[in-house]
């Protein structure tokens, strides 16, 4: 018992259960599956596909986290990469030709992870504290979307491209497959090579990392990289969903809701130890929250206090400090204090 | 003479484990420069740390004007009249040199800050001192001296009575030094009584009246510096005269390889750190750099490795040159670096042991390239076994050892990579004698299997004892090299340091 409330996904995984419970008894069939189509539906089901662009926002963060740098500009790059893939499908002939929508694609990723590149260039190499440096795309990034789109929303009708945010595949929706894949890949690249261990020796000890010769300005910059890379993954569902490019509201204050979902899991701000698991957690709970703010009717204006009071309990349970205040003080007659923070770093992580 | 400003009788101070104070008795006059001397650990900063309230004394009074005072704290001081100034100044570069002098206590009009005031006290209190400087620069924008200086003014502008001056003049440059001490000349003869910190023998002798000498948290005597010899001084602060000859073990000369240097540095300095010195070290040689703290000792290991940047000379690797911009370079050519702040510049402290033992050579291989599971167990296991690292987890954090078997953690982090070179800065450092006597024995027996090692210390006995040559670093200048011939003795290498010169 002792080793599962102190493994480090504990915290993160009973929030997420209890949140589902809590919806269950407000809506009976919530747990409830059907196949319509060969398709999947149910609750559920619509929590893993609109959490989708969050869970790879936020585990794009989490890299950058764990360097202890932070992402801003993650938001503007979901607006950029959805302004762009639209843009060039909408000046296509044939909207639907697969070919035309596979190189508006490739080109708006391109572009993310150029964007990320930059932001690793500001932060690594010129040496600009992260926030500063990607405030400023989070800033110019929407106007850059906006610049794209001539200041307006592109509509397009690509059954191909609608296919990334709002289509199906092996009984599945395709967005939550690709993220799947990507979650997958990013957890082999991290835990199967030495660059997750790379990656929290730098966010735990700078200085230390530089003088036993690791040569953190690339790790940081292909972390910012590929943070970019998953925002403009997002950007692509996000549009392809309303199969609209909306430079002004896509993927707005985003990067606070991935940043939250990665404190959510586990990683601390401050960088060093972080859980690609514990992100994807955090993530869900994010969207089983907002989910829950509308299949139980919550009245729209209590919604931003509500999800505001959830969140800030949620962030209080999943803080050590906090729980070894409250649960120690209650414990220490009987029990040993449960939970303490050593004990959750020993356990490996995958 | 009047009567004492400030005095401790008996006081006292103990942490878990160590006896910080015991029953020290200090005088401070006012209108007198006092030295505060020891070695590290002597008990210097928990004297200060009690004067200023920072710590309470278990035991003993502290008198202020002949009234028995406690001082709570560091705010509480002040309002007595104790000042100090630190070596980093606590104060805040982004405001002006005058918002600074003043920053606290505000003059101020119905709720409103006179600024003009402001302006006009600080430039006649500056003027006083004969500081130079804008008081509506920004305070960042000053050198360190300036930064200094106007903490002084600062500080003795808010209760003059006594002004403790931390090891003030650590990061100044001559001439920086000289306006200090002519700032604290005019103090003096104001009346005020200071305290003065410094490891710098000649500016102690430069500037102080009388010193104090602390050893291992005990008074060793109070002296009038014109009375006490630099090598009585010396002698007092370490605790041993020239009559006490230790017999140590002397080094076998003829197992030193006598061949291509490994490292070879010719004229390598940084302003403000180590003027430039010519080195050499060979395989299989252990070279010892001896000096009191502050001497340059850490700076010169540093530059070694690239781990700071030397801004003259030429650094060999191998019979090569290598310009050395970062740790990199001496890296790829074999060299290996333990630091002497283990936990903020070694250990990574939220890595588990295996992961910090095995980091150097992942490092040095690239992320692409992990080092497989099984691999990564036998390595780590192995140097967990052979410097019997305690307890033998490797799954632990780093963070949970203790400083010995950290510090085994980072010799075996650099152990893995086979490196040529090994400098350790204070290996032995703050870790129990058993964990030292078995690092000492490593040291040994890495040089007989051909690696060369530079070992930093400040114990003599134990540079001594295992290196093959010393260089002995003063006031952050190598002054000269010694080849431990088994005449050598600590007392010796105490009075180079102590003259400046070979006997």
């Amino acid at each position: 018992m002792k080793a599962v409330i102190g493994h480090r996904l504990f915290w993160p995984a009973a929030v997420l259960v209890v949140m589902l419970l809590a919806n269950v008894v407000v809506t009976p069939g919530f747990f409830s599956i059907q196949v319509r189509n060969g398709h999947l539906y149910g609750s559920l089901i619509d929590i893993l596909l609109l959490g989708s662009p969050l869970m790879l926002v936020a585990l794009g963060m989490t890299v950058v986290i764990a360097t202890g740098g932070i992402d801003l500009s993650v938001g503007a790059v979901v607006a950029i990469s959805g302004a762009l893939a639209c843009y060039l499908i909408s000046g296509q002939e044939d909207q639907g030709a697969v070919s035309g929508v596979l190189v508006a694609v490739a080109l708006a990723l391109v572009l993310s992870a150029v964007l990320g590149f930059w932001n690793g260039l500001f932060v690594a190499r010129v040496g600009i504290q992260p926030i500063i440096a990607t405030l400023i795309l989070m800033v110019a990034g929407r106007g850059v979307a906006q610049l794209i789109t001539s200041g307006k929303n592109i509509n397009v009708n690509s059954p191909p491209y609608k296919l990334i945010g709002g289509g199906y595949w092996l009984t599945l929706p395709f967005a939550v497959i690709v993220v799947a894949v990507v979650v997958a890949l990013t957890g082999l690249a991290v835990r199967r090579t030495a660059l997750g261990m790379l990656l929290e020796a730098i966010g735990g000890n700078a200085e230390a990392s530089r003088l036993v010769g690791i040569r953190s300005r690339r790790l940081i910059v292909l972390a910012y990289t590929f943070c970019g890379l998953c925002a403009g993954i997002a950007g692509l569902m996000i549009s392809s969903n309303i199969a609209t490019a909306d430079g002004n509201n896509a993927g707005l204050w985003m990067e606070l809701d991935a940043i939250l979902a990665v404190v959510i899991g586990g990683t601390a701000l401050t960088g060093g130890r972080f859980t690609l698991a514990g992100t994807v957690l955090g993530a869900l709970v994010i969207q089983t929250l907002s989910t829950t703010i509308y299949t139980t009717g919550i009245p729209p204006q209590v919604t931003l206090v509500f999800k505001a009071v959830v969140v800030a309990i949620v962030c209080l349970i999943q803080s050590p400090a906090f729980r070894a205040k409250v649960f120690r003080r209650r414990a220490r007659p009987a029990a040993p204090p449960p939970a303490s923070p050593a004990a959750a770093d020993v356990e490996v992580n995958a | 003479m009047p009567g004492a400003v400030l005095e401790m009788i008996g006081v006292s101070k103990g942490f878990p484990g160590v006896r910080a104070l015991a029953d020290v008795d200090f005088q401070l006059f006012p209108g007198e420069i006092h030295a505060l001397m020891g070695e590290n650990g002597a008990g210097k900063s928990t004297l200060i740390k009690v004067l200023t309230g920072v710590h309470a004394a278990d035991a003993g009074e502290v008198r202020l004007g002949g009234e028995r005072v406690s001082v709570t704290g560091p705010q509480h001081a002040q309002t007595l009249g104790i000042s100090t100034v630190y070596q980093e100044v606590n104060l805040c570069p982004n405001l002006t040199v005058a918002e600074n002098v003043f920053i606290g206590r505000e003059p101020s009009k119905a709720g409103a800050i006179r600024w003009r005031e402001i302006r006009r006290r600080a430039a006649e209190l500056l003027t006083r001192f004969h500081v130079d400087v804008d008081p509506g620069a920004r305070l960042g924008t000053c050198s360190l001296a300036i930064q200094q200086l106007v903490a002084i003014v600062r500080a003795v502008d808010i209760s003059a009575k006594v002004l403790i001056l931390d090891e003030p003049t650590s990061s100044l440059d001559r001439d920086e030094v000289e306006q200090l001490f002519t700032v604290m000349r005019r103090l003096r003869d104001d009346g005020v009584a200071i305290l003065f910190v410094s490891h710098f023998l000649e500016q102690v002798y430069e500037v102080s009246d009388r010193m104090t000498v602390l050893r291992n948290g005990r008074l060793v005597g109070e002296y009038r510096t014109a009375e006490l010899s630099r090598i009585d001084l010396v002698g007092h602060m370490t605790g041993r005269t020239l009559s006490t000859l230790e017999q140590l073990h002397v080094r076998d000369e003829t197992a030193r390889v006598q061949a291509e240097p490994i490292l070879k540095a010719q004229g390598v300095g940084r302003r403000g750190a180590i003027a430039p010195f010519d080195l050499e070290i060979h395989p299989g040689e252990v070279v010892g750099l001896a000096g009191l703290l502050g001497s340059g000792r850490t700076e010169a290991a540093r530059l070694m490795f690239g781990a700071d940047v030397a801004d003259s000379g030429t650094i060999t690797l191998g019979g090569k040159p290598v310009p050395l911009r970062g740790p990199n370079a001496a890296i790829d050519h074999g060299v290996a670096f333990c630091p002497e702040n283990r936990k903020s510049e070694g250990l990574i402290e939220d890595l588990t042991v295996g992961e910090n033992i095995v980091l150097a050579l992942q490092a040095a291989n690239g992320w692409l390239r992990p080092l497989s599971q099984a691999r990564r167990q036998e390595l780590v296991g192995r140097y967990i076994s052979a410097l019997r690292i305690n307890p033998a987890d490797p799954d632990m954090p780093a963070r949970n050892l203790s400083g010995g078997n950290q510090q085994k953690v980072l010799l075996a982090r650099w152990l893995i990579t086979q490196p040529k070179l090994l400098i350790l800065d204070e290996p032995t450092r703050g870790i129990d004698v058993g964990a030292k006597a078995e690092i000492q024995k490593l040291v040994v027996s890495l040089a007989e299997d051909g690696v060369a090692v530079l070992f930093v210390s400040a114990e003599l006995e134990e540079v001594l004892r295992i290196s093959h040559k010393i260089e002995v670093l003063r006031d952050r200048r190598l002054i000269t090299e010694i080849g431990n011939t088994g005449t050598v003795t600590p007392e010796g290498i105490l009075e180079i340091i102590a003259n400046g010169t070979t006997p």
